[in-house]
């Protein structure tokens, strides 16, 4: 069995930001890859690969209305495997058919195909839930956004 | 059966699509099999189905396999909705395709 990471404990008071002021989808990468930088997870070469990723793949990245998912490879410049989680103050247009424009920001560095899966099944979840959505979007400080994090149960 | 879930890399939004589609399939009863895929290396498998982002539609014009769109990946509905009437389209005398 391989060691699995959940989301409570991927996103910490260092990777979780609220309404940041940015104003293009580039800006989205530096902002929210800064948080995993300064926490030490990544090198400065993944900020860059995230950016070449979006322009690579296209918008689908943009994973549902107004929720854009942010990586690239391990071998980009990934430390250990990491999450942040980022809301944007004014929404930001990447360029999905339907679902921009995007005012929730989720960037992660996987180190291989397997560690990384729970914590991402829970973000999804945590995407899909309404309730805790809300809480998300309306967050006005740091304090409020991790707290809306940690208000979501897995069980 | 066969299904391919696809992103630009293979294990972010494909790995996220699998997951989904595997508690689909389980609730179900369905058997078959789900791989997450990368652009690059799914061509010359064979599946029956492929399941990708809406905008991937511009990569996957003009191939045999039933191609099911999925607009909101987190949308465990509309992904349960959509590749339960594809499952249901290829056991109805659909074909694999190969790519």
């Amino acid at each position: 069995m391989n060691e699995t990471l959940s989301l409570q404990t991927m996103i910490t008071p260092q990777t979780a930001q609220a309404q940041v002021s940015v104003g293009s989808p580039n800006a989205v990468i530096d902002a929210i890859g800064k948080l995993l930088l300064d926490a030490g997870k990544i090198t400065p070469d993944y900020i860059q690969a995230m950016k070449d990723a979006l322009v690579e793949m296209g918008p689908y990245s943009v994973i549902a209305p107004g929720v854009v998912l942010l990586h690239a490879r391990p071998e980009n410049g990934v430390l250990e495997p990491c999450l942040a989680l980022m809301t944007l103050a004014t929404p930001v247009e990447f360029g999905h058919s339907e679902n921009d424009p995007v005012d929730v920001a989720v960037a992660f560095g996987a180190t291989d195909k397997e560690k990384h899966i729970a914590a991402l099944m829970q973000l999804a979840d945590l995407l899909g839930n309404e309730e805790v959505m809300k809480r998300v979007k309306t967050a006005a400080t740091d304090e409020e956004l991790l707290a809306a994090v940690r208000s979501y149960s897995t069980g | 059966m066969r299904i391919a879930t696809l992103c630009g890399m293979g294990f972010g939004t494909s790995m996220m699509l699998k997951l989904t589609i595997d508690d689909v399939l389980r609730a179900e009863g369905i058997k078959a099999e789900t791989y997450p895929w990368d652009l690059g290396s799914f061509k010359g498998n064979k599946v029956d189905i492929v399941v990708a982002p809406t905008d991937m539609e511009p990569h996957l014009r003009d191939h045999p396999a039933k191609v099911v769109y999925i607009r909101n990946l987190i949308d465990k509905k509309e992904i349960r909705e959509k590749v339960l009437a594809a499952i249901n389209e290829v056991q109805s005398g659909g074909s694999p395709g190969t790519f």
